[in-house]
């Protein structure tokens, strides 16, 4: 190459134009897959939005034999799982993350319980399934389910027959798998919080308790906020562990221990099942409306965690 | 003083209202590990009886009755050869397409952070990273499976590029962002073009970043299993062509471990369960070792 001193200059500035145009173009591609997602799921289940309308939300029969696809029932399942999942994730899992970060309270052992939690993230889904479908639908359907209809029937919440696979017992593997997410979050949310909240609270002699009652958690308070919300973003989306242990049944559930559906396990448990058009657009729509689920409570999620962190290492 | 009492045992009750808080948060941390233990104490003591050199050169075995397994049937023994062989087909491919994107667009949020489309994108990356991963599935259905009308490895690669993307993404951004300015700074003050700064400082520094995040992403879609239902489906077979049904690890394991009827599908699945945390362990250490101490910020969580 000659080495003009303009020659160079000019392909320098070509050389970044191009790097800009490729690195920006996957940029965009980012985008695009998600307003495709959205295009593609209205695409494909348009044949069902216009057979039943608003009826799929509000209507509760499924019957593949008479073409009739209503989804309220699994609806209700994903509302009661999810809820029964943050129910018990929220304390454990914002526990792990005080824990976790308010390091004057906690010295031992802080940084291998970190990565054991983030360990607890990285096994995968269908993995807590089987796990459950096996030893846990047992263990709840023998001593958990018993007890709580003996002491708690009188509600309608417990009045069945235990069985094991149930909404209860899917909330409770759900629990465990979005532990992880509410405590990571939570963390960096919890780190975010400055070092003089802290200091000026055990100035006045405050207990590590209370420095952590009355000065980091009200000052993170819309952080952990959204990453409870994150928690349910993975509750509501969560497939495969749920499949195995929900019990797989269309009608509505009449209790916290009668078998039941969610969105997702009703997609994978019906997928195939039949080659109907009809059939495939019901399920494709039951996705599109989980994606208008996941976009909602992720755009609110991230929005408040973002807030929150922004100003210090992005993590998540 | 009289208020002195008073004072000391309202201390005192102050005191034991933090242990028991303290205690309540260590019982949360413990409530939170054991169900770790539990699982893979389950996965390792279930899973080891399948495996055997056979599990992996052999397909899953027939469903069998008890006495069929006592007998020992050739049929009642089998592995997860095309589920291995299936799952790095469609994890390859998926790589292929998701680490030149995610790299990609890991650099324009680290090198163009201010830009609107940066913000935008970086958005909707964290969107992405969170979603649903069955409804990612249906996308590449609608897209391609409904296309072509039939399932096939590429549709499962497809669904798989978009999980493995957010992740590539993220990390590629952060572990660039550490790389100092002081080093950019000194390569343009050198006269070096911005494209080559990128190329051969900062991403030559940053790079165990992307190899950690590149391992991530391999870690979180080979166990995949909900979006690989819609698109793969599933074949008795390993896969000897891209546009057919293909069999994946993850796949087994629904597939054999809902078999509750037949106890050697169990044991196929449990084993194929115990193969896939073995090879989630070792990519999480190779992990470790590739980022070390300096970058341990990078983890992203997924």
């Amino acid at each position: 190459m000659t080495a003009s001193p303009k020659g160079k200059r000019g392909s320098s500035s070509k050389g970044d134009l191009v790097l800009k145009a490729a690195v920006g173009a996957a940029a965009i591609g980012v985008v695009a897959i998600l307003v495709g997602l959205g295009i593609e799921l209205t695409n494909g289940s348009w044949l069902s939005i216009k057979t039943f309308g608003l009826g799929f939300i509000t209507g509760s029969t499924w019957n593949p034999a008479f073409d009739i696809f209503n989804i309220f029932p699994f609806l209700l399942g994903t509302i009661v799982t999810s809820a029964l999942a943050l129910l018990l994730g929220l304390p454990i899992g914002l526990g792990v993350a005080i824990f976790l970060s308010e390091r004057r309270g906690f010295r031992a052992g802080a940084t291998v319980l970190g990565s054991l939690v983030e360990l607890l993230a990285a096994v995968p889904s269908v993995i807590y399934g089987l796990w459950g479908l096996i030893v846990l639908v047992p263990f709840m359907r023998e001593y958990v389910e018993p007890t709580l209809k003996t002491y708690l029937g009188f509600t309608q919440l417990f009045n069945a027959a235990p069985f094991g696979l149930d909404l209860l017992t899917a909330g409770v593997v759900l629990t465990i798998m979005i532990i992880p997410t509410i405590s990571a979050v939570s963390r960096d949310v919890l780190n975010a919080v400055p070092n003089s909240q802290r200091e000026a609270m055990y100035s006045l002699g405050a207990t590590d308790w209370e420095v952590i009652r009355k000065a980091v958690l009200p000052y993170a308070r819309s952080g952990i906020f959204g990453a409870t919300i994150l928690g349910l973003g993975r509750a509501v989306g969560e497939t495969m562990a749920v499949t195995f242990v929900v019990g797989n049944a269309t009608a509505i559930p009449t209790s916290l221990i009668s078998p039941g559906y969610t969105l997702t396990s009703l997609i994978v448990n019906q997928f195939g099942t039949t080659t109907d058009p009809l059939s495939d657009a019901a399920l494709v729509e039951v996705g599109l409306v989980l994606f208008m689920l996941a976009l909602v409570i992720n755009f609110f999620a991230r929005a408040l965690v973002w807030r929150m962190t922004r100003s210090t290492r992005f993590r998540v | 003083m009289t208020s002195i009492g008073q004072k000391g045992r309202r201390q005192s009750w102050r005191q034991a209202f933090d242990r028991i808080m303290k205690g309540l948060i260590i019982l949360a941390v413990v409530v939170a590990v054991i169900p770790l233990f539990l699982v893979l104490w389950d996965v390792v003591t279930q899973g080891l009886p399948a495996i055997s050199l056979n599990f992996f050169t052999h397909n899953p075995p027939s469903p069998c009755s008890a006495s069929e397994i006592s007998s020992g049937s050739a049929m009642c023994f089998g592995g997860i050869l095309n589920g291995i062989e299936g799952s790095f087909l469609m994890v390859g491919l998926a790589a292929l397409i998701a680490v030149p994107v995610g790299v990609g667009a890991g650099i324009y949020f680290s090198e163009w952070p201010e830009s609107r489309l940066s913000f935008l994108s970086s958005f909707t990356n964290d969107v992405l990273a969170e979603f649903p991963t069955i409804t990612i599935g249906l996308f590449i259905f609608v897209l391609i499976v409904q296309t072509t009308r039939t399932f096939s490895a590429v549709a499962g690669a497809a669904s798989l590029a978009i999980i493995m993307l957010p992740i590539v993404a993220r990390t590629t951004e952060v572990s660039l962002k550490l790389v100092p300015t002081t080093l950019r700074e000194a390569s343009m003050a050198l006269g070096i073009p911005r494209w080559k700064t990128i190329f051969s400082i900062v991403i030559s520094t940053g790079r165990s970043g992307l190899v950690t995040g590149i391992l991530l992403a391999v870690a979180r879609a080979a166990g995949e299993t909900a979006p690989l239902v819609v698109t793969a489906g599933y074949l008795g077979f390993p896969p000897s062509g891209l546009f057919q049904p293909t069999a994946s690890i993850p796949y087994i394991i629904y597939n054999f471990g809902t078999g509750g009827d037949y106890s050697n599908w169990v044991t196929t699945a449990w084993g194929a369960a115990l193969a896939l945390v073995l090879f989630m362990l070792v990519l999480n250490l190779s992990v470790k070792l590739f980022i070390g101490r300096k970058f341990a910020g990078v983890r992203a969580e997924i």
